[in-house]
């Protein structure tokens, strides 16, 4: 399988001051890969540089970041933001939460595609109503012309992460998409990623602390701690088996549900 | 026991434009001891930050008696409160102020309480450290943090003051399986030590489970289940509750 996203000994400081060490690794095309790891120990940094989205004082200092023959660091402003959203689209943890209240869904995702490609309203809704339908929501049109607040919170983010999809994107990077969702919502918005993947082959990046999550989603994963890799590998071999110390610690410290007495 | 909190038919109604009113907390009514932890869950939109901003005097009630500490406070000032309940709010970047520093924020409610400079510089420095960050990011601003650790900066806020009750509206979603073990610790241990009581709102049921006394599940506004954790999680009388259950991955 061919590498899509390859990010090559990277290295990135905020204000000089060191935060990601020589990092690497690759995502395939069609693959799911979970990043976990410390707080603080640079998961998102990773996603934001990959984004262009580090802010005034963060750099990539070392290293490239490669994604279909282009370093994206050496882009321009300009250039990666016509990659992103086509190409690189990334889900926050408050994706359902970032749209304007008092404005219909519909109106929103057309003015975010039509941002990037030339599209009628009657196309874009044609459009969007059938990728809500393929990722099985009921009455997409009625979707469409909701107003936020008519929908649920848990409706809200399985919306803003199909709205990623709606330019069709190789590569989703996903920031904790699932850590403000009850447990039902959780397991909708994670089986709606696999479906994302299943139907479109999209290749996705998912930074969570729920190894739930992870277990349920991810073909490999990366372990991280103070800015470094500790561990990474096939998903179940590494959370079953974690060869190091901190994975293992990791993995004893999460949280299991006792569902028999004494159990 | 005189309970630390009690809630008496709480109710919330929002009106909307060219809209029915809606009801996001319909008769909502519970006891909370001190030192006891009460974990409140249920579905995302059931009410569960609704009735904690209530409590602390965010929003109005529409209907319905609080009670804080044997006094009526239904509908007392922000202010008059605030140093007996405190709050962890699901986004903490969002409830620090982005021009001051984090160092700044946490010790605020000490100064407002009379406790000179120097001591106060110091006891936000042993509040980070008890947060499991180093006392260098009291000079840092929310947004040069990350999510995890902005979220034990609110943590730390919170507890300066020495609350008689601390609600956590998910305070530990953002953090890695490990800090939240030691922030769970930290909590359990003010709650023995000192009898803090927690409402303790969290999405992980295995976390909550092993972490509260009680638990409370929410429904669209109501409440529809309550008893000890194991009760709730290996008997649960409610087809929601199942569901609920049957959904953690
Ligand atoms: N704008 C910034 N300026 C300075 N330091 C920053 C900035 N953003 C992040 N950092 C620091 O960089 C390190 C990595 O942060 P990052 O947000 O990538 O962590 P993370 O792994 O996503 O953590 P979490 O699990 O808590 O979200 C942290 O030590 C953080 O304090
Ligand atoms: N300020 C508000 N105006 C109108 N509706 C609101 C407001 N705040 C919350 N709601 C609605 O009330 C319900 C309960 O919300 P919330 O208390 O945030 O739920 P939870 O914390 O359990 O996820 C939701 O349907 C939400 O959309
Ligand atoms: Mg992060
Ligand atoms: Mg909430």
């Amino acid at each position: 399988m061919k590498a899509l996203l390859h990010f090559d000994r990277v290295s990135v400081s905020y204000n000089g001051v060191p935060v990601i060490h020589d990092v690497s690794f690759s995502l395939r095309e069609g693959e799911i890969l979970g990043i976990v790891g410390e707080s603080g120990s640079g998961k998102s940094t990773l996603l934001k540089a990959a984004m262009g989205l580090l802010g005034p004082g963060g750099v990539v200092a070392r290293g490239d970041i490669w994604y279909k023959g282009k370093n994206l660091p050496d882009l321009a402003e300009e250039e990666l933001r016509r990659l992103s959203g086509p190409n690189l689209a990334m889900i926050f943890q408050h994706a359902g939460a970032s749209f304007c209240p008092i404005r219909t869904v519909g109106a929103q995702l057309y003015e975010a595609v039509n941002a990037h490609e030339t599209i009628s309203e009657s196309e874009f809704r044609k459009k969007a109503a059938t990728l809500l339908q393929k990722l099985r929501f009921e009455d997409a049109a009625r979707i469409l012309e909701s107003y936020p607040f008519d929908l649920s919170g848990g409706m809200m983010q399985r919306v803003g992460i199909a709205a990623a999809m709606l330019l069709n994107p190789s590569v989703l990077l996903a920031d904790e998409p699932t850590s403000a969702l009850d447990v039902s919502v959780q397991k909708q918005a994670v089986e709606e990623m696999l479906l994302i993947r299943e139907l479109y082959h999209t290749s996705i990046v998912i930074v969570t602390h729920n190894i739930g999550v992870v277990r349920a989603m991810a073909d490999r994963v990366v372990v991280m701690k103070d800015g470094r890799i500790v561990e990474s590998g096939d998903a179940r071999e590494v959370l079953e088996h974690p060869a190091q110390e901190y994975t293992q610690t990791l993995m004893a410290a999460v949280p299991r549900l006792r569902l028999r007495r004494g159990a | 026991m005189t309970p630390i909190l009690q809630i008496q038919n709480l109710k919330k109604i929002f009106s909307r434009d060219g809209q029915s009113d809606f009801t996001a907390v319909d008769d909502v009514s519970f006891d909370m001891v001190p030192g006891e932890c009460l974990g409140l869950i249920g579905e995302s939109g059931s009410g569960k930050s609704t009735v904690a901003n209530m409590i602390v005097r965010l929003l109005a009630p529409s209907g319905g008696r609080i009670s804080l500490d044997g006094e009526d406070v239904t509908d007392a000032d922000v202010r008059a409160i605030c140093r007996k309940v405190q709050m962890v709010f699901q986004s903490p970047q969002e409830s620090f102020d982005p021009r001051r520093t984090l160092g700044d924020g946490i010790g605020e409610s000490l100064l407002t309480a009379g406790r000179p400079a120097a001591e106060a510089r110091e006891e936000v420095a042993r509040l980070l450290e008890s947060v499991g960050l180093s006392p260098d990011f009291a000079s840092r601003y929310p947004h040069e943090v990350s999510g995890g650790q902005c979220q034990r900066a609110a943590i730390a806020r919170a507890l300066a003051i020495e609350p008689k009750l601390l609600i956590c509206d998910e305070a530990t979603s953002a953090l890695d399986v490990t800090v939240q073990a030691e922030i769970v610790a930290l909590l359990s241990h003010l709650m023995r030590g000192h009898g803090m009581a927690c409402l303790f709102i969290c999405h992980d049921i295995a976390l909550a489970q092993g972490f509260c006394d009680r638990l409370l599940v929410m429904y669209r506004g109501k409440i529809v289940e309550e008893g000890t954790p194991d009760e709730v999680i290996q008997s649960p009388k409610q087809e929601y509750t199942k569901m609920l259950i049957d959904s953690v991955l």
